[in-house]
C-alpha cells in the first residue's frame, strides 16, 4: 500500500504495475460549456480513488464517459493498458465496471430479486439468483432479503440492492456516486467496511463525494476537478479537509462561524400534530410537538422517508389542519388552518427538500420563481397584475446577495446548476426576512462552496432573531450549525436536546428507530405558555 | 444515421418555428396528395390556400369562420396551459347555442335591445354549465376531464337535435328540423354591408386582449405554474381545484359564447348542425398558436382558411369535402411531430461518425 505517496504525479502510478483504468486527455464540450478539458488520471488495481469537485466541476460528465453513457469529444480511455471505446454501458459492464448512481434506479413495486434479475444478463433462474444474492450480500456485509418489495425498504437498504447488483457481475472497478448521502452514520460505516473488503480483494473503487472526511477515511488517491480541469492529484490522507476544500474551490474558505445564541421567545410552536401520510409506505405523523425559539437553529435528523416529507407538508400548509388551528402557532397566532400563502404572510418561509419543480419551477425564469413565494409578502402584484419591474429588482438583489451564478435574473431556473439554484431558493426565502424559516435538506447535492454559503446565511438569519428549523439527513450539517437536535423516526419526533450533549452514536440509534432515548430530554419550561 | 439529441434548454426559436414548419410540411404533403389524386399540384394548392383570399367576400368569410375558432381557442388555451384538457368545447358551444337560442325562440316577437345581450349571457352561462360537469367530476371524484367533456359533446349535440326535431321546431317550417328564425333584436348586427362579418369579431378580439392581460397577471401565472410544475404550485399555495374550475369555466364560457354568436349571427336560427367542428378544430388552433393569445388569433385565421379552401377546392377542382379534415389532420400531426424539436435537436451522422 506504499505506492500511494505520489502526490501531484499521477504517472508515477505506473511503477506499481499497469493501471486498471487510465483516462488520457478526455475532453467533452456541451453547447456553451466545456464540461471536461483534457482530463487525465489513473486508477490502479485495489485503489480507492476519490473524484472531488464542486457541483458543475465536471464529475458527472467524466463518470458518464467512463461508464459509456457519454462519448468523449477527444481523448482516450485505457483499460488494463489497452485502449477501449466505451460506447455503451454494457461495454463498460462487460469490461468489469459497475456503477451505483446517486439517484437509485429501482422498480419500487418489484422485489429485490426481480430488480436484480432485470439487470443481470442471462436466463431467468430465480433459484440460482436468490442463492447468489444471499451469498454476495453476506460475504460483503450487505444484508438483503431477496423477496422483499423495494417500496417497503429504506433508502439505505435500497442502495444495498444496487451495490449487490453490481457485485454480482464481479466488477474490477466499482463507481459510487455520493453513496453516503442517504445513510445513517452506522450504515455509512457498514458501507465503508464493505468497500475496504472489496479493495482488499484487489478491486478498485472510484468514490465520488463532497464529504471530505469520508474521502480522507477511505481513499488512497484523489483527482480534484475544478471547472472541468484537473487541478490536483493527491493523497487525501495527507491532506486536511481544509486543504482539500481549498483545492476544490480554488480559494480558502472559512468554516461557518456563529456566536453563541441567546434563546429568546418561542416563535414557532407545534403541539401534538398527527397526520396521515398520503403516500403508500409513508409514515403517519404521530404526536409531533416542539418549540422553536427566536435566534436558535433546531435540527431534525433522520433517515429519508421517516415522515420528514409529511412533517414538511404540515409545516408549509400544503397539508392544512382545518380543525386544529392551534396545533401550529407562529408568535402566538394559530396558523395550522392556513394554506402556504397565508402562513407566509404570518412570517413563515419554507425551503422544501426537492428544488426541482417543487421549490422552484425549472421551466420558469428566476423572476417568476421569486414571484412564486414572494408575491403576497413582497407585494409583487397590483390589481391582479404582476409588477414585473419590482419582481426583477428583487430577483437581482437575491442573485447579487447570494452570489447566484446565472446568465441573468430572467434565465430559466432549470439552467442553473444544483448548487446555484439552491443558493437562489434559500436566498429568496431569507430575503423575505421571515420570522420562522423552515428548510429541508438545505445543502442536498450541493457543492462545498455553496453549502458553506447557505449554512452561513442560515446562521446569519438566526442571529437577527428569527427562528430556523432544519430538517436534514446530514448529521455533520446539524452538528455544525444547530443549537438543538431532534430525531425523526417512523413518524415520531424525539424530544430536542442541545447539540453539545448529543453524540453521533446516540443520534444514529434514534435514527435507526431505537425509541428509548438514552439522552435525558431537555426540560421545556415554556410548555405551559402554549395557550398564550 | 439520424439521432435526436436532447437540448440543454427548450429552444425558444423552435417554439414558434415548429408551427411554421408544420404548415410548410402540410403544404408539401397536401400538394402530393392532390398530385396522387390526379390534380395539378400547384393549381390545386393555389385553389385551396390562395384563391379564397383573392376576393373581398372570401376575406370576409375567413373572418366569419375565424371568429368562433379564436374565441374557443382562447378559452381552451387557458386550460391547456394548466394541463386541464377540455376536449368538449364542441359540446359547450352547442349547449351555449341551445340556451342562448332558446331565449330568442321564447321571445321571438321581442324587439327589446336587451334580447341580444340576454342571449349572449345565456350562451356563456350555458357553456359554463356544460363545462362545470367535468370540472365537478374531476375535482370531486378525480374523473378524467378529457373523457367526460368529450362524451358530453354528444349529449349536447343530440339534445339540440331533439329540440329542433321536437319541441322547438318552427311551427311554420313545413316540418323541417329547424327552429324559428331569430327576431331582428336577437341577431348579431352585421358590420360590413354585403358580407356576413358581424359583431362576433369584436368578442373574439376582446377575448384575445383579455387573455393577453391575464397572461401578465396572477391568474395567468397560476395557470402556467399548475401546468408546468404542479408541486411548485401547491408549494406556492395555489389551489389546484380552483384552477381546474377556472380553466374549465373560462373555456366553456367562451365556447358557449361562440355558439350563441354563431346561431345569432351567420345561421340565424337553431338547426341540427350548427358547427363544422369548430370546437374540435379549436384544439388545433390552441396548439398551433402555442397557447399564446396572439398565436391563437393567427392560428384561427389559418384554420379558417382550411374550411374555406376545402369548400373552394370542392367546387373548383372537384375533390371531396373530406379534404378539409385531411388538411387539419396533417397540420396537427406535423405540429405534434415538430414540437419534438423544441426539446431535441436533430443530429445527422454521416459515414464514419455514424458507427
Amino acid at each position: 500500500m506504499d505506492e500511494h505517496n505520489d502526490k501531484n504525479k499521477p504517472d508515477d502510478g505506473r511503477r506499481a504495475g499497469a493501471p486498471l483504468l487510465e483516462a488520457r486527455g478526455l475532453t467533452k464540450a456541451f453547447p456553451g460549456v466545456i464540461a471536461n478539458d483534457t482530463v487525465s488520471f489513473i486508477i490502479r488495481p485495489g485503489e480507492v480513488h476519490a473524484l472531488l469537485g464542486e457541483n458543475g466541476a465536471g464529475k458527472s460528465t467524466l463518470v458518464k464517459m467512463m461508464y459509456g453513457l457519454l462519448r468523449p469529444d477527444e481523448g482516450e480511455l485505457f483499460w488494463q493498458g489497452r485502449p477501449v471505446q466505451m460506447d455503451k454501458p454494457s461495454t463498460a459492464r462487460a469490461l468489469g465496471i459497475g456503477m451505483v448512481f446517486q439517484h437509485l434506479s429501482l422498480f419500487e413495486p418489484l422485489s429485490v430479486l426481480e430488480n436484480v434479475a432485470l439487470a443481470v444478463p442471462g436466463k431467468w433462474n430465480p433459484k440460482a439468483l436468490r442463492k447468489r444474492i444471499i451469498e454476495v450480500s453476506t460475504a460483503y456485509g450487505l444484508p438483503l432479503e431477496p423477496d422483499r418489495i423495494v417500496q417497503s425498504m429504506s433508502v439505505g437498504e435500497r442502495q444495498r440492492i444496487e451495490v449487490v447488483r453490481c457485485l454480482l457481475q464481479d466488477p474490477q472497478l466499482l463507481i459510487l456516486d455520493e453513496p453516503t448521502s442517504v445513510l445513517t452514520p452506522q450504515e455509512a460505516d457498514q458501507l465503508f467496511a464493505t468497500l475496504d473488503k472489496l479493495s482488499a480483494e484487489g478491486r478498485s473503487i472510484l468514490y465520488i463525494s463532497h464529504k471530505l472526511h469520508e474521502v480522507r477515511r477511505l481513499c488512497s488517491g484523489a483527482t480534484v476537478l475544478r471547472e472541468g480541469r484537473v487541478v490536483a492529484h493527491c493523497d487525501p490522507r495527507e491532506e486536511t479537509p481544509g486543504s482539500l476544500a481549498e483545492l476544490m474551490l480554488g480559494t480558502r474558505i472559512a468554516p461557518p462561524s456563529r456566536a453563541s445564541t441567546r434563546r429568546t421567545t418561542p416563535r414557532l410552536r407545534v403541539f401534538n400534530v398527527s397526520a396521515t401520510s398520503s403516500r403508500a409506505f409513508g409514515f403517519d405523523l404521530k404526536d409531533i410537538s416542539f418549540t422553536l425559539h427566536g435566534g436558535e437553529i433546531l435540527g431534525i435528523a433522520g433517515i429519508a422517508g421517516n415522515g420528514q416529507n409529511e412533517l414538511m407538508k404540515v409545516l408549509t400548509g400544503e397539508t392544512k389542519l382545518d380543525h386544529e388551528a392551534d396545533a401550529i402557532r407562529v408568535d402566538g397566532a394559530p396558523v395550522a388552518h392556513f394554506g402556504p400563502i397565508h402562513r407566509r404572510l404570518c412570517g413563515m418561509a419554507f425551503v422544501p427538500e426537492e428544488r426541482n419543480d417543487h421549490a422552484a419551477a425549472l421551466n420558469l425564469a428566476l423572476t417568476d420563481n421569486t414571484f412564486l413565494t414572494g408575491f403576497s409578502k413582497l407585494r409583487l402584484t397590483r390589481g391582479g397584475m404582476i409588477r414585473s419591474r419590482r419582481t426583477l429588482e428583487h430577483t437581482k438583489r437575491v442573485v447579487d446577495t447570494y452570489g447566484v451564478r446565472t446568465a441573468g435574473p430572467r434565465a430559466d431556473a432549470g439552467s442553473l446548476s444544483g448548487g446555484n439554484l439552491q443558493k437562489f431558493v434559500v436566498g429568496r426565502e431569507i430575503m423575505q426576512a421571515p420570522e420562522v424559516l423552515i428548510v429541508a435538506q438545505p445543502t442536498w447535492g450541493v457543492d462545498a462552496g455553496a453549502a458553506l454559503a447557505i449554512r452561513q446565511a442560515l446562521i446569519d438569519l438566526a442571529a437577527t432573531g428569527s427562528a430556523v428549523l432544519i430538517i436534514s439527513q446530514d448529521l455533520d450539517e446539524i452538528f455544525a450549525i444547530c443549537d438543538r437536535i431532534a430525531v425523526m423516526s417512523e413518524g415520531r419526533l424525539s424530544p430536542p436536546v442541545p447539540v453539545a450533549q448529543a453524540t453521533t452514536e446516540e443520534i444514529g440509534l434514534l435514527m435507526g428507530g431505537v425509541h428509548a432515548p438514552t439522552i435525558p430530554p431537555e426540560p421545556e419550561p415554556e410548555q405551559r405558555e402554549a395557550a398564550t | 444515421m439520424i439521432r435526436l439529441v436532447p437540448r440543454r434548454q427548450r429552444s425558444r426559436a423552435m417554439v414558434w418555428g415548429a408551427p411554421l414548419l408544420a404548415v410548410a410540411l402540410t403544404l408539401i404533403t397536401g400538394g402530393l396528395t392532390f398530385a396522387i389524386m390526379g390534380k395539378p399540384m400547384g393549381a390545386a394548392l393555389f385553389t385551396f390556400f390562395v384563391q379564397p383570399l383573392t376576393s373581398v367576400y372570401g376575406v370576409s368569410e375567413l373572418i366569419v369562420k375565424a371568429s368562433p375558432l379564436v374565441l374557443i381557442g382562447i378559452g381552451l388555451s387557458l386550460g391547456f396551459r394548466a394541463n386541464v384538457w377540455n376536449i368538449g368545447a364542441e359540446g359547450q358551444y352547442t349547449f351555449g347555442a341551445i340556451l342562448g337560442g332558446g331565449i330568442a325562440i321564447f321571445f321571438h316577437d321581442s324587439t327589446s335591445p336587451f334580447l341580444l345581450p340576454a342571449m349572449l349571457i345565456a350562451g356563456a352561462v350555458g357553456g359554463m354549465a356544460w363545462a362545470a360537469i367535468p370540472a365537478f367530476l374531476r375535482t370531486r371524484f378525480n374523473a378524467n376531464e378529457i373523457l367526460v367533456s368529450l362524451m358530453l359533446t354528444y349529449v349536447a349535440v343530440l339534445l339540440l337535435s331533439y329540440l329542433v326535431h321536437g319541441p322547438w321546431r318552427d311551427p311554420d317550417g313545413y316540418n323541417f328540423p329547424e327552429s324559428r328564425l331569430f327576431p331582428e333584436a336577437g341577431t348579431m348586427p352585421v358590420l360590413i354591408e354585403g358580407t356576413r362579418v358581424h359583431m362576433g369579431v369584436f368578442f373574439a378580439l376582446i377575448a384575445v386582449g383579455v387573455a393577453l392581460l391575464l397572461g401578465k397577471g396572477l391568474t395567468g401565472f397560476k395557470l402556467k405554474l399548475v401546468g408546468l410544475a404542479p408541486e411548485a404550485a401547491r408549494f406556492a399555495g395555489f389551489s389546484e381545484t380552483r384552477i381546474i374550475w377556472f380553466a374549465l369555466l373560462a373555456g366553456g364560457g367562451l365556447a358557449g359564447l361562440a355558439g350563441v354568436i354563431e346561431v345569432a349571427g351567420p345561421i340565424g336560427q337553431l338547426i341540427p348542425t350548427i358547427s363544422p367542428g369548430y370546437g374540435f378544430t379549436a384544439i388545433i388552433v390552441a396548439f398551433l398558436g402555442r397557447l399564446h393569445p396572439v398565436g391563437v388569433l393567427l392560428a384561427g385565421l389559418v384554420m379558417a382558411l382550411t374550411y374555406l379552401g376545402g369548400e373552394t377546392a370542392q367546387i373548383e377542382i372537384g375533390v371531396p369535402a373530406a379534404v378539409t379534415g385531411l388538411f387539419q389532420g396533417f397540420l396537427l400531426f406535423y405540429l405534434l411531430a415538430c414540437d419534438v424539436l423544441i426539446r431535441y435537436r436533430v443530429h445527422i451522422l454521416i459515414g464514419k461518425a455514424a458507427r
